[in-house]
């Protein structure tokens, strides 16, 4: 189990209102940019954005340490796989 | 000048051939028989230069059912159409009372949706059923996963891929992705964010497994959700469902046994689901589906 409770992003990014696919190509592009095992976090809306996003990092190798309901909005924690 | 096999030319052995008459005299289509719809580029390119040498209209017509028809063909060129596409290994398709090229999604290889492997199955029943004799025509279909894009309930016999989820609490950090990603309503977390899991409301789409960060959610078992009885065409009729998680290695013998019983009990040219209307479906169940229940 991942002891995430103290975990502090390295970077964040705001998606709200940013739509599928662009806020997973954006959280891709910033991804990019971190080393391997670094922390991101990121927002992204409920509903497809909820449902889309995780899946598409999770098949690129990344992992969802946690996951905050922000009400409407959700917060991840993403930490850059290799 | 007159071909004289012409006078020899029976209509109903050419379409069990994959040539259908056309409007104009002498001119036929070839129907090609793509299982899944795959098509190499090696394929592609020899219809391609065959098409433009006997095609008389300048296009080709993508079917329905994922063949690519050469239209305009005329007669006397038939031969040479099929010996020139026989060169890469392309094979013509048929119509009529048989069983047709099987019909498959992409699969699981490349589509992150796929569940079941559709495109490895369309080839293993094309290369055992194509062509085989029927009542009416019989059509097959694949889906990797529920979302259906092959259009089970459509089918004579539509098999749809699909997995059971199976939870494990220890994996479990409570992060309530499954019951987002989960459209069905068969999963709502509680006050610590741990899934309850309706396996009634269940599709077996796999939303959840795909989803979860920590494969707290995994597989249990994967197979086919099987179809029976639907079509298209003057009077449609929507497939009747018939078994959860068919392995992939009872499929072929289920074909096999669906397609013995539907051509020893359907009479003159009845499709298999009229078949199941009029002498009752409990009958196909109790003869043939019995023996494939879990």
């Amino acid at each position: 189990m991942d002891n995430t409770g103290e975990n502090k992003a390295d970077a964040t990014l705001d998606l709200s209102g940013v739509k599928c696919p662009i806020n997973f190509v954006k959280t891709k592009l910033k991804l990019e940019e971190m080393e391997t095992g670094q922390l991101l976090e990121v927002v992204v809306d409920d509903g497809e954005p909820i449902r889309s996003v995780p899946k598409s990092l999770k098949d690129e190798g990344h992992k969802i340490l946690k996951v905050d309901d922000l009400g409407g909005r959700f917060k991840l924690l993403i930490r850059k796989g290799a | 000048m007159e071909i004289q096999d012409k006078s020899k030319l029976n209509l109903e052995d050419m379409k069990s051939g994959g040539f259908i008459k056309e409007r104009k005299k002498d001119l036929f289509t070839v129907r090609l028989r793509v299982p899944g719809g795959r098509l190499s580029f090696e394929k592609m390119e020899k219809m391609a230069e065959v098409a433009k040498k006997y095609g008389r209209y300048g296009y080709v017509h993508v079917s329905v059912r994922q063949s690519i028809e050469i239209v305009g063909v005329h007669f006397d060129d038939i031969d040479a159409v099929i010996k020139e596409l026989d060169s890469v290994g392309q094979k013509i398709a048929s119509c009529g009372a048989r069983v047709r090229v099987p019909t498959a999604c992409g699969g699981c290889e490349y589509n992150p949706n796929g569940i079941m492997d559709a495109q490895k199955m369309v080839l293993e029943v094309d290369e055992k059923f194509f062509g085989r004799e029927c009542h009416h025509k019989f059509k097959i279909g694949f889906a990797g996963c529920p979302i259906d894009c092959p259009k089970s309930s459509e089918m004579d016999l539509g098999f749809m891929g699909m997995v059971d989820p199976e939870w494990s609490e220890e994996e479990c950090t409570g992060c309530t992705l499954c019951s987002k990603a989960c459209i069905e309503g068969a999963i709502v977390s509680d006050s610590d964010g741990k899934p309850i899991y309706d396996p009634e409301k269940c599709i077996y789409c796999g939303d959840c497994i795909n989803r979860c960060p920590t494969d707290a959610w995994g597989e249990k078992r994967k197979g086919w959700f099987v179809r029976v009885g639907g079509k298209h065409g003057r009077h449609p009729r929507s497939a009747d469902d018939i078994i959860k998680f068919l392995p992939n290695e009872k499929v072929c013998d289920f074909i096999d046994k669906t397609v013995t019983w539907y051509n020893n009990n359907a009479s003159g040219r009845e499709r298999i689901g009229t078949c199941f209307d009029r002498v009752g479906l409990d009958k196909y169940k109790k003869e043939v589906v019995e023996d494939f229940k879990e």
